[in-house]
């Protein structure tokens, strides 16, 4: 059963079109990439999908309920976490405070006013945390500030908030973009093994081939803000259409 | 204790303890002797140490741990002084409704500014909140005082008149300012040789209420509802896609920092019965801020020891003038003496908020984390110190003798 359903989805900024009629299922507990040469409108689209950008025609279901005109807050508490192509996490703040947050944020929901409850008493809470962080492999670095932390170490934080969650699809917008070879290799490891051990739809954005051939299990080429094709990966490393649109004629 | 960890149980013992001691701490000088000049320890700027840092702990809740830069609280000052004048003026001189009207009053007042302001952020939020402070201080001002409709008596500023109902002043009742029964003026005098120390109870009675609300903006900072707000300052974008809301968390910090600056307003007014409106203009508002950033922004002590740093160089500053500086220079030659008092006299008196512009500046620039910072690096280097001369050999190599 797909998961998530766009349907028909079109954009313009003023002239340009990004988007023409998209139409895309992500089938519930696969890995489904979409990739596209610059400026195919992968990022519109994904903008689309967590209510940053609103369509101008066309539907957005997830789990079969429109996503569309809805906030990014409402989006994330439906069961939707996404990961940043530069990690956004809370630099000024702890690597444990960072854990803290998605976890109360799907306990307490969109806004509670717990101002007279200190964090060490949340016992569940803070558990939750703990554990998520021994599974990121972070556990050592509870203390630290988030923004002191490594680029790599960065991202493993990011997808931990969000995996805290136990979201139902996970959005990843070009998770290794800007990471050295052994970075990457780490996060195609952490996204197999969550892939793996989780009930989870994991949609990804990318670049970088090498990770997109490790991970998915389908693929959408985007090509002119139009799906070009979708398929199994060896599929698509044969099909002539997107080595023509993608790779660029001489390739 | 009280919930708290240990670190936060000591620092309200210590800041409890200096309220508690200020009428000896800051009067360090016997009478009559020629430092009497920098003693604080007279009840009327006791009173104002505490009521700013007051008003700067609760400014400091919005700004320290959101980030929004408020540059309207005079506004919700203002408006808690009205407020409490209005319960002395209709009810009694009791000062117990007229602070509790002057903090709903001010977080109504909070609400309906910050449900508009918080549609923007950073400078365009800033913005809003002084516009909106100068419009109040325009309303107090000149338009809610005139004769058919007169809320807050103009340029005279709100008082109490004889011919006002005061429903529930009783006869006995002292005529001015108590707590039921005890005038705030009350001052008890305490002569120890030389020196006079004075207790007053409008003095204690505002440290007792700061002390509280210190309490509680601590445990605002520990609380997950703390760590949100911080979450907003750090990363907005983070905090919409992990679920939050931030509008509400700040419009809640917006209010709850209001109704600080509310209270401050409403001792104001149990302090001395009066409001004018000149207590709501946006100097009044740049005050805080600076109070907040000179002391330390986003932590817990920082604020107060702004206020208290500001209002004390306001005070002493203010009060030397060219006869004194003759005095300290007159062992100098003529000329020079007249050249030195020359050279210093923009800066004393009415100037002197030159003097305090130089001190901001020196704190921003070379400290940016405010007096807290200097005093955690003062800390530091005088902990180096011990241990390097205890044992380990410090980074720098001092050559044998």
């Amino acid at each position: 059963m797909a998961i998530l359903r766009v349907k028909d989805v079109s954009k313009r900024f003023g002239g340009l079109r990004a988007l023409t009629d998209v139409n895309l299922n992500v089938e519930e507990n696969t890995v489904h990439a979409i990739i596209g040469p610059n400026g195919a409108g992968k990022s519109t689209l994904l903008n689309c999908l967590v209510g940053k950008l609103m369509p101008d025609t066309g539907s957005v279901l997830f789990d079969n309920s429109s996503v569309l005109g809805l906030e990014p807050f409402q989006i994330n508490q439906m069961g939707i976490s996404r990961v940043f192509q530069t990690p956004e996490i809370f630099g000024e703040l702890t690597v444990m405070e960072n854990m803290l947050i998605p976890i109360f944020a799907m306990r307490d929901g969109a806004f509670r006013m717990h101002a007279y409850e200190t964090i060490a008493n949340e016992k569940a809470v803070v558990e939750q945390a703990e554990a998520m962080l021994e599974e990121m492999n972070m556990a050592d670095k509870r203390e630290m500030s988030a923004a002191s932390l490594s680029r790599g170490d960065k991202r493993r934080l990011e997808i931990g908030m969000c995996l805290s969650q136990n979201p139902r699809l996970l959005l990843l917008d070009e998770p290794t973009a800007g990471m050295a070879r052994a970075d990457t290799n780490n996060t195609i490891d952490l996204l197999k093994q969550i892939k793996d051990e989780r009930d989870i739809t994991i949609a990804i954005i990318e670049h970088d081939m090498h990770v997109v051939f490790s991970l998915a299990e389908r693929i959408t080429v985007l090509a002119q803000g139009a799906p070009l094709v979708e398929d199994t990966p060896e599929n698509i490393r044969g099909n002539p259409k997107v080595r023509e649109a993608y790779l660029g004629e001489a390739a | 204790m009280l919930g708290l960890n240990k670190k936060d149980t000591s620092l309200l013992i210590i800041v409890g303890l200096l309220t508690l001691l200020a009428p000896f701490i800051l009067n360090p000088f016997p009478e009559g002797s020629a430092m009497a000049q920098f003693n604080a320890g007279y009840p009327d700027l006791m009173q104002r140490f505490v009521i700013f840092g007051i008003l700067a702990i609760g400014f400091n809740i919005l700004f320290g741990l959101t980030g929004y830069l408020s540059f309207g609280h005079a506004a919700f000052l203002g408006v808690g002084s009205y407020s409490a004048v209005w319960m002395f003026k209709l009810l009694s001189y009791n000062i117990i409704p007229a602070i509790a009207l002057s903090v709903v009053v001010a977080g109504l007042f909070s609400l309906l500014i910050g449900f508009v302001s918080l549609r923007r952020s950073g400078i365009y939020f800033s913005i809003l909140t002084l516009a909106f402070a100068q419009m109040s201080f325009a309303l107090a001002y000149s338009v809610l005082s005139n004769p058919k409709f007169n809320l807050t008596n103009g340029e005279t500023g709100l008082q109490v008149y004889a011919d006002d109902p005061q429903i529930l002043q009783g006869a006995n009742a002292p005529d001015l300012p108590h707590l039921f029964g005890l005038p705030m003026r009350a001052t008890y005098t305490m002569d120890v040789g030389a020196w006079s120390f004075d207790f007053n109870a409008g003095y204690y009675l505002c440290a007792v209420i700061m002390m509280v609300v210190f309490y509680l903006s601590i445990r605002i900072f520990r609380s997950p509802f703390g760590m949100m707000l911080r979450a907003v300052k750090s990363n907005q974008q983070r905090m919409n896609y992990t679920g939050l809301n931030s509008k509400p968390y700040t419009l809640a910090a917006f209010v709850i920092s209001g109704m600080y600056a509310g209270l401050a307003g409403g001792l104001m007014a149990a302090m001395d019965p009066l409001a004018g409106a000149e207590r709501m203009q946006w100097t009044a508002s740049g005050e805080v801020v600076l109070m907040t950033i000179l002391g330390g922004t986003g932590t817990l002590i920082g604020p107060v020891l702004g206020a208290g740093f500001i209002k004390y160089f306001e005070n002493i500053f203010s009060k030397i003038n060219d006869n004194v500086l003759h005095g300290w220079f007159a062992f100098l030659p003529d000329g020079l003496e007249d050249a030195v008092v020359f050279l210093i006299h923009p800066f004393i008196g009415k100037g002197w908020h030159l003097t305090l512009g130089i001190l901001f500046m020196l704190v921003v620039i070379y400290l940016p984390g405010g007096l807290v910072e200097g005093g955690q690096r003062l800390l530091n280097r005088l902990k180096r110190k011990k241990t390097g001369t205890d044992d380990a050999p410090s980074g720098k190599t001092e050559p044998a003798e």
